[in-house]
């Protein structure tokens, strides 16, 4: 009893930090620009490539891969917004959304010719390879770095927007745009960084997180709706409210494939039209 | 003297013609602007119909898909170009419309097909109706969450009801019945090509129709001012799920279309992929615009049909590109490419 509540805890807490780490610069670019990003995904997809070809085919230390996913996504995000992300702002949600559906799928194809339609798993350091002990239960220990890599990322960011000027900013352009455009702040060069910084968090998660969410060329598109969920749930423009918003749905998701498998994925839409129903900017959403 | 009624001005940026254009007087007006793209478009996808008819044999089966597509797209358009509802979920209408006739045949032997149809309509339209009242609760992302969220769950149930669905494996052994006792369908798909094609009319009819009602023409009033709209007396709340439950009726007559024609129902009917897909077509062709609509299926379907045979990665990429393509430089999709053209051929006569 002790020791399936244990495993679904530890699971449903991995599951959820990949999701929460995935999830929070779509939160976060989506409350900032109001731009309905579909193809974030495809950017964790992108850092979980580049985590598996660092360690696999350039046989870099994984702790160097990670770093390198992160900079190589936030890169491709920096570019991506100012070409074509950019004059989409203030267009209607049905061409954003389109538009971004339209960059998932070149991804999509884009990942298929490069690496295959098959999964990859990129390679694991011997350290996080093994088993830990936690209350008489072995768990690997891989998926206790998840749950710590998910704790450090929201503590980083909390300090990152809470405490830096460039947080300020951004929670200030967050909150009344027009305003903090009125003051000097440059939200062109915000909404840069922020979409880098955003996209550059999920191919962080997608690396970090092959583990749990599989890296394959249709990872943008295959968990989209999770991605989703957790903003939607958890609030636009918050750090902490796609944090519980994960935290929930992991462990709410794990539980019930747990115990009750015939139902699948069942337990989790129906705990997200409740909260949606309930509360429709999410549980901490400055704005719906 | 100012007006004695509050009347809703059309706005400029209006991407359907305005009550005055869509009634006009002479076929001279008729020929001109927008009501012109529709015409030509009507023609040819007429002409296309019959031709396929007389000569294309072996893209009879390739022709109904492409008829459902056309409904499937217009049940989308009312409620996307019209009304301004995004939804990102409304594969799941299809889909269900799809099961009722596949299970009411393999389960209940229930295999006439005209009552299928309106049984797919009756369960589409039941669902339609019980999430919308929820889904027309919240607007922007909420509501795309919501559509995703109940398509997601409804697809889930039909993959585990194995008993019921068949599962992953499909629904095989759906037998249907001659239409009106009358019609067998036959292998080389003629039967299945032209009740798709007089569904497709009655259809277009019913579309074009409603929207040139006063009640079409409020859809749009509330798509481009809710606020305007609520002041004047309109129930707002009420006709957006009206025109919710009607789009689902739609979409489950052409899920069930497929259901009959095909004697399959697999679990790509609920998939997400057909939600964007669907929402593609539309957009492609132009939102707002039922002639838009249709002719963005015909094309997208005919591309789909000759791309992903050769690879269906390619196919991805290709529509990516062409969808980006259409969003950042044609966002009026195909129709107002069609709207130029007649413009630039017809001499300016009006200064």
């Amino acid at each position: 009893m002790i020791t399936a509540a244990l495993t679904i805890l530890f699971h449903g807490l991995a599951f959820a930090m990949v999701l929460y780490i995935v999830s929070v610069g779509l939160g976060i670019t989506m409350g900032l620009m109001n731009f309905a990003n579909l193809a974030h995904g495809a950017f964790a997809a992108a850092g979980g490539y580049v985590v598996v070809v660092a360690t696999r085919s350039l046989g870099l230390p994984f702790w160097v891969a990670l770093p390198a996913a992160f900079v190589v996504v936030a890169l491709a995000g920096a570019v991506v917004e100012r070409l074509v992300v950019r004059t989409l702002y203030g267009a209607d949600e049905l061409r954003q959304v389109l538009f971004s559906i339209a960059l998932l799928f070149m991804a999509i194809a884009g990942f298929t010719a490069a690496f295959g339609p098959l999964q990859q798993q990129p390679e694991i350091p011997a350290a996080l390879s093994g088993q830990i002990a936690l209350g008489g239960v072995e768990f690997p220990s891989y998926r206790a770095f998840v749950i710590a890599a998910g704790v450090v990322i929201l503590a980083a960011l909390w300090l990152l927007i809470g405490r830096t000027r460039i947080g300020m900013r951004i929670r200030a352009a967050v909150d009344n745009r027009n305003m903090a455009e009125a003051i000097g702040v440059d939200t062109r060069m915000l909404f840069t960084l922020t979409f880098a910084l955003g996209t550059g968090i999920a191919g962080l998660g997608g690396g970090i997180g092959a583990d749990v969410l599989s890296i394959t060329p249709t990872y943008g598109q295959e968990y989209l709706v999770l991605f989703l969920i957790v903003v939607a749930v958890g609030g636009l423009g918050s750090i902490f409210g796609p944090f519980l918003a994960a935290l929930c749905i992991g462990v709410v998701d794990v539980a019930g494939k747990y115990l009750i498998p015939e139902f699948g994925a069942f337990f989790i839409y129906g705990v997200v039209i409740a909260i949606l129903l309930a509360k429709p900017a999410g549980l901490f959403g400055v704005r719906s | 003297m100012p007006r004695p009624t509050v009347r809703v001005e059309p706005v400029k940026r209006l991407s359907v013609p305005h009550p005055g254009a869509a009634a006009p007087s002479t076929w001279r007006g008729l020929a001109m602007g927008r009501t012109g793209s529709d015409l030509a478009i009507a023609i040819l996808l007429g002409l296309g119909a019959l031709a396929t008819l007389a000569f294309g044999e072996s893209y009879w089966l390739l022709g109904s898909q492409v008829a459902i597509t056309m409904i499937f797209a217009l049940s989308v358009d009312l409620l996307v170009g019209f009304a301004g509802i995004v939804t990102l979920g409304h594969a799941v209408f299809f889909g269900v419309g799809a099961y009722s006739v596949g299970i009411a045949s393999v389960r209940l032997g229930w295999t006439e097909p005209l009552l299928g149809l309106l049984l797919a309509a009756a369960v589409a339209a039941l669902l339609g109706a019980a999430t919308g009242v929820l889904v027309l609760r919240t607007r922007g992302l909420g509501q795309l969450m919501l559509t995703m969220a109940f398509a997601s769950m409804v697809y889930e149930i039909a993959n585990r009801a194995k008993p019921l669905t068949g599962g992953a494996d499909g629904l095989q052994g759906m037998v249907v019945s001659p239409i009106l006792g009358l019609f067998d369908f036959d292998i080389f798909g003629l039967t299945a090509f032209l009740y798709t094609l007089a569904v497709l009319a009655a259809v277009v009819v019913f579309a074009v129709l409603m929207t040139r009602s006063p009640y079409g023409r409020s859809l749009v009033g509330i798509r481009e001012n809710r606020v305007r709209m609520q002041a004047i007396g309109t129930g707002v709340q009420k006709r957006l799920l009206s025109v919710y439950t009607l789009s689902a009726a739609l979409a489950g007559i052409a899920g069930a279309l497929l259901a009959q024609t095909s004697q399959f129902v697999g679990l790509n009917v609920l998939h997400f992929s057909l939600s964007g897909e669907i929402l593609i077509i539309v957009a492609l062709g132009g939102a707002g615009r039922l002639w838009g609509a249709l002719l963005g299926a015909v094309v997208f379907t005919l591309f789909k049909d000759r791309l992903s045979a050769l690879d269906p990665a390619y196919w991805y990429f290709w529509l990516g590109l062409l969808l980006a393509v259409i969003v950042l430089f044609a966002p009026k999709g195909l129709i107002g490419l069609v709207d130029r053209l007649l413009a630039a051929g017809r001499p300016k006569e009006t200064a």
